[in-house]
């Protein structure tokens, strides 16, 4: 091989691997966590308490015209639940609940997305929290705003699933606690 | 009219039930508050807010009531000073009875804990979830609950001396098997 074809292969790859990326960075939307919020409300005798949790990341790929290739993956840094109130937090770190030491990531990856008629649609996938992975559906409407898009939706989740609170609470703690999502998309 | 020397039945009835709402309500306050997290700890919260509501209830009635059916008048041999400060006790202690259930219900929406009358019937919440409202609120309810305990003291205290030392039935017009007073 002469130094003419490595030459022209190399550059040649380049330009494969600089399309390729260029094609990734397009269908890839990045989370703006800013912009969005995952809450999880729990509720006690009828008392709903919500939660949000602060810190999570992750991308999602969507286009309404090409439904096979949409990709949702997001990680959730399960230390960042925030009740508003300082005073439970160490608890709810513990192992009883989310083990935060163990287990300090919660995620959902999708592994198909489904249109159920307008901007509705379902992302089934796998959540994974505490250890636990269990095959989920999402539910979620889609819109854009202002050059975003903004992903929402709610679902239930059980508890006891995820051996989320021990066996003393489900007296006083109800099993569904429904997890809220608005994740908006940098474009 | 009947016995005016005497509160009526029904004043009677709200003045220890409220009472007894006070004393349970104030005690478990003061019990739940330093317990670690558990369900028991969010039942006591739950009870504790509902002992509130109730107070809170009552104690609108209960105005309603005084409004409509003056209370006894005190024994005229009583001094001047006593008879203003018996008046002036009284009506800080029905504005505690207002006050300290409607800075719980503040705090309790502030801290982002709803309440929910006998786990059935949410009372709305006034103002939005906020740390830093909630957490005055707090301070302010647990100061305004010592000021009511000292109060009571101080009510409980002068019941006891018009009865022992006054011997005056003054005692008598809020417990229906002592005498009431004579005029």
């Amino acid at each position: 091989m002469n130094a003419c074809v490595a030459g022209f292969l190399s550059r040649w790859s380049a330009v494969v691997l600089a399309a390729a990326t260029l094609a990734a960075v397009a269908a890839t939307s990045g989370v703006d966590a800013t912009r969005s919020r995952i809450t999880a409300t729990f509720r006690q005798m009828n008392v709903p308490v919500e939660g949000g949790f602060k810190i999570f990341r992750g991308t999602i790929d969507f286009d309404p015209g090409n439904l096979k290739a949409a990709r949702a993956r997001i990680e959730i840094d399960t230390a960042s639940f925030d009740l508003g109130a300082p005073e439970y937090e160490e608890e709810l770190h513990g192992k009883e609940w989310f083990d935060t030491p163990t287990y300090p990531k919660a995620s959902f990856v999708s592994s198909g997305v489904s249109s159920v008629g307008g901007n509705r649609f379902v992302a089934k996938g796998k959540f994974t929290l505490k250890g636990k992975t269990r095959e989920i559906k999402v539910p979620f409407t889609v819109r854009s705003e202002s050059g975003a898009r903004v992903f929402e939706g709610e679902l239930p989740v059980s508890r006891k699933a995820y051996a989320i609170g021990g066996a003393e609470w489900d007296d006083t703690l109800d099993d569904e606690v429904i997890v809220k999502f608005r994740i908006t998309t940098a474009h | 009219m009947r016995d005016a020397t005497r509160y009526t039945p029904v004043a009677i009835s709200l003045h220890w039930l409220i009472a007894l709402l006070i004393f349970a309500g104030w005690g478990l306050g003061l019990y739940m508050a330093d317990l670690p997290l558990s369900p028991a700890k969010l039942r006591y919260y739950s009870w504790h807010k509902w002992m509130g509501v109730t107070t809170f209830i009552l104690v609108i009635l209960r105005v309603g009531w005084l409004a409509t059916h003056p209370a006894p008048s005190l024994p005229r041999a009583m001094p001047p000073w006593q008879t203003r400060t018996a008046r002036v006790t009284h009506f800080v202690l029905y504005l505690l009875m207002f006050v300290i259930p409607l800075s719980g219900w503040l705090m309790s929406s502030a801290k982002g804990v709803p309440t929910v009358y006998f786990g059935v019937l949410p009372i709305p919440d006034l103002i939005a979830k906020d740390k830093a409202i909630g957490d005055l609120l707090a301070v302010v309810h647990r100061s305004l609950a010592y000021g009511l305990a000292a109060l009571v003291g101080l009510h409980v205290a002068a019941a006891i001396k018009h009865q022992l030392m006054d011997r005056d039935g003054v005692m008598g017009r809020m417990i229906p098997f002592l005498a009431p007073p004579r005029n």
